[in-house]
């Protein structure tokens, strides 16, 4: 699988490419330089050779003095690429790499900052981090409610995009106020909710975590903008976008990579999104498949240079509350991903799928799910809302919701030392059931490899064996923004990358 | 910040309980509620039947103080409630107050002047409903599915249209005399026509679940004006939508045949489908 994402690459690698030599704007039209400049680049020389040789050959030829007239240029028609050979190939590369290499550097500046603003502030007091959901549409709302968020206690602010996002190909431009049930994730809106929240980090005293995603069409470029803007967690999943957004297989593992190796580089803690099996298949039958995808996410992870303390491994609190010992059963599946990842900050995250209208019982569903999260020692605890289903969350709502989460912490956070449960008891039996059917799963994936040829990773997706969901490699959007690569593909970016060099 | 004074909710309590049971005996006039035989006029029910106790909760963008304390109750007598028991009041930001109010309200509601929507179909099996569409259909109904629009939320319509299903009953892709076509998440309007189109579809189901600016609205008026012009009348596909915030009265506003709400199962879905398509033909108004 990995091979397979280092031999190709997609539209979306290349325009991040672009972003990180400084590349950034859009026409009256509200279309990105990047998407112009890589798209009359594929059109002329094709996308198998990288954008950095024809686009720096450009350069160095005259055609434009800097990347955004020579795109302004392109999109106009003005511009006709060529593949550079021998010399003016190795003199396109070097000044390739001199430009993209700045970006890279910008990214490395950023994460020195928030070491130091941590140093200066201090992380949060207590574990787990408190992660709250902000999401009006509307960047300058989304900032005061932020701030209010960080001030009655969140630790992580996480802004939500607006719907349909992650199917874009193209990174929308400058600050927005139009989103539906989310606002759009842009450069400008994500250097913006992090100056405010520095503001509130100093008057409080206490670094406050901004969270954006990395998913979708546009994972690696949005991933970039999180770097350089300083972002410091992204939702970043391996499988999320092939199984429930129908996004090409091949396309999500290209962009996967590049994405996570940007992550790496910037110290952003990931966050995967397995509660996603668990809404959409019964929690107790499913929950092996949670292991599956927090294996995959963590290999994949750690491929591309991710550390354990980047690894907010996804699991949910959504079994039926109506099943007998649901809450044992809920213990033992938080107890299992926190014994198999001792060392990375899973992400513990609230009821949605029973949670009904009726707000009280939901109440009292969060607390036990708080509960949960504070007995098994979870390192984000995304904080559940009596209203989920109901209304986007109020200001009251929050205040709530935040004393049910500062209650069970207070009250029972050093649950931890004390619960162990016995080993025959319901909650290790059924943890070492839940391995011993992931561990099967893998079987499964593993033998299912010889009938096909495709990796064997692969060839489970196609069929099904994910969330029901077939999504074989010759199918998906995006596919058409695929390209293998050719002998001579040159991306400086995964260059200083993979090398771990800034110059 | 203080807690509302314990003595002085204590004593509104008391003085509410007074009134309540004055009142309940103005109440025994002809026509008015009365507690020993059954009327169309009610009130809420607290602990004593005509006790008319209801509770809120609020926020007011005021920083809780006397003034604060005093704007809710004054709220609460404007929505009806009379006496108002303000029995939390809390600051939870520099100037918001969160407020929850108990008391009794003056209004009656009249069960008679309520409107609702019965269901005008039988719920049948899903035996009878598959014998019914051989017998009476002679093929397969078609069935197109999707979330559309920007809308990514599947629950819905994966409720009414996947095997599993809904509520302990089976959905729609189980009836052997159904054709079930889901498309899935964020379909745009123009391919889930062409779908349709191509599929030879008798009915389209649409779930929307985000409502912000009333999203599911908008996705809904253009999807069914949409299916108008692209299909000659009379062969446009039966289209039903479903999500937990429509008025279900507001079918024929939004240009469809049929709402369904929070808690629809596939057996109502399927029954429904029989029922339109067979015992009441579409072609009939046209």
């Amino acid at each position: 699988m990995v091979n397979l994402a280092k031999r190709h690459t997609t539209v979306s690698v290349e325009r991040a490419t672009l972003r990180l030599a400084g590349l950034s704007g859009a026409d009256h039209e509200r279309v990105p330089w990047v998407n112009h400049l890589v798209d009359r680049v594929r059109q002329d020389v094709g996308l198998e050779h990288g954008v950095a040789l024809p686009v720096w050959d450009a350069l160095r030829r005259g055609d434009a003095p800097d990347l955004t007239t020579l795109a302004q240029k392109a999109a106009g028609g003005a511009v006709t690429f060529r593949l550079p050979e021998g010399k003016d190939a190795t003199a396109a590369g070097k000044a390739a790499r001199t430009a993209i290499s700045r970006g890279v550097r910008t990214i490395d500046r950023q994460r020195a900052t928030r070491d130091k603003l941590i140093a200066r502030h201090g992380d949060p007091k207590q574990k787990p981090w408190i992660y709250l959901i902000v999401a009006t549409g509307d960047i300058y709302e989304d900032i005061p409610q932020a701030q209010a968020a960080a001030r009655e206690g969140a630790d992580i602010i996480a802004v939500i995009r607006s719907t349909g996002q992650s199917l874009l190909d193209f990174v929308p431009e400058g600050a927005t106020r139009e989103g539906y049930a989310g606002t759009y994730a842009t450069q400008e809106n994500f250097r913006l909710m992090r100056a405010a929240l520095d503001e509130t980090s100093k008057e409080l005293g206490r670094y406050v975590r901004l969270t954006n995603y990395a998913s979708g069409l546009c994972m690696p470029e949005i991933a970039t903008l999180a770097g350089l803007e300083r972002l410091d967690m992204m939702l970043n999943d391996s499988m999320y976008g092939i199984l429930f957004r129908d996004i090409n297989p091949i396309r999500t593992f290209v962009d996967q990579r590049f994405s996570r190796q940007i992550h790496a580089r910037a110290g952003i803690i990931i966050n995967t999104g397995e509660d996603n099996y668990l809404t959409t298949a019964d929690a107790v039958e499913a929950a092996h498949t949670v292991t599956v995808s927090q294996l995959l996410n963590e290999y994949f992870a750690k491929e591309a240079g991710l550390a354990d303390w980047q690894l907010g491994l996804g699991h949910a609190f959504e079994i039926d509350p109506t099943v007998p010992d649901s809450f044992r059963l809920e213990l033992a599946h938080a107890l299992l991903a926190r014994t198999l990842f001792p060392d990375a900050p899973l992400k513990w995250m609230p009821p949605t799928k029973h949670m009904t209208g009726d707000i009280f019982r939901g109440y009292l569903l969060d607390g036990f799910f708080n509960l949960v999260g504070a007995m098994t020692g979870q390192g984000i605890l995304l904080v559940g809302m009596m209203t989920e289903a109901v209304v986007t969350p109020w200001l009251s709502d929050r205040d709530l919701a935040l004393q049910n989460v500062r209650y069970v912490l207070d009250a029972a956070g050093g649950l931890t030392e004390d619960f162990h449960p016995p080993r025959e008891g319901l909650i290790q039996t059924r943890a070492r059931q839940v391995l011993r059917e992931a561990i099967d799963l893998l079987q499964e994936i593993v033998d299912d490899a010889e009938e096909t040829g495709d990796p064997a990773l692969l060839a489970a997706i196609a069929d099904g064996t994910f969330g029901a969901m077939k999504r074989p490699p010759t199918k998906g959007k995006g596919l058409d923004g695929v390209a293998r690569k050719a002998p001579g593909y040159l991306n400086p970016a995964t260059d200083l990358l993979s090398e771990g060099s800034d110059r | 910040m203080n807690p509302p004074p314990r003595t002085e909710a204590q004593e509104t309590r008391n003085k509410s309980r007074q009134h309540v049971g004055q009142r309940r005996m103005e109440d025994a006039l002809p026509g008015e509620l009365s507690l020993h035989e059954e009327s169309p006029l009610v009130r809420p029910y607290g602990d004593t039947t005509g006790d008319g106790m209801v509770q809120i909760s609020f926020t007011l963008p005021v920083p809780h103080d006397k003034r604060a304390e005093g704007a809710a109750l004054q709220l609460a007598a404007k929505m009806g409630m009379s006496p108002a028991i303000l029995v939390h009041a809390k600051s939870i930001a520099p100037s918001f107050t969160f407020f929850v109010v108990y008391g009794a309200v003056t209004h009656l509601v009249d069960l008679r002047e309520v409107e609702v929507v019965e269901r005008d179909f039988d719920v049948l099996s899903a035996r009878d409903t598959n014998a019914l569409i051989r017998k009476r259909l002679r093929r397969k109904l078609v069935v197109v599915g999707a979330c559309i629009g920007t809308d990514a939320h599947t629950v819905g319509i994966d409720a009414i249209l996947n095997i599993k299903g809904f509520a302990g009953e089976k959905g729609l892709e189980y009836y052997r005399e159904m054709a079930v076509h889901n498309l899935g998440a964020q379909v745009p309007i123009p391919e889930l026509v062409n779908a349709a189109h191509d599929l030879r579809a008798d009915a389209v189901l649409v779930s929307q679940v985000v409502t912000q600016k009333d999203a599911h609205i908008h996705n809904t008026t253009a999807m069914s004006a949409a299916f108008r012009e692209a299909f000659p009348a009379g062969k446009v596909p039966l289209l039903i939508v479903g999500g937990p915030r429509f008025e279900e009265g507001s079918a024929k506003e939004l240009g469809v045949d049929r709402i369904f709400g929070r808690g629809t199962t596939p057996g109502e879905v399927a029954s429904y489908l029989v029922h339109a398509m067979i015992e009441r033909p579409k072609g009939k108004s046209a």
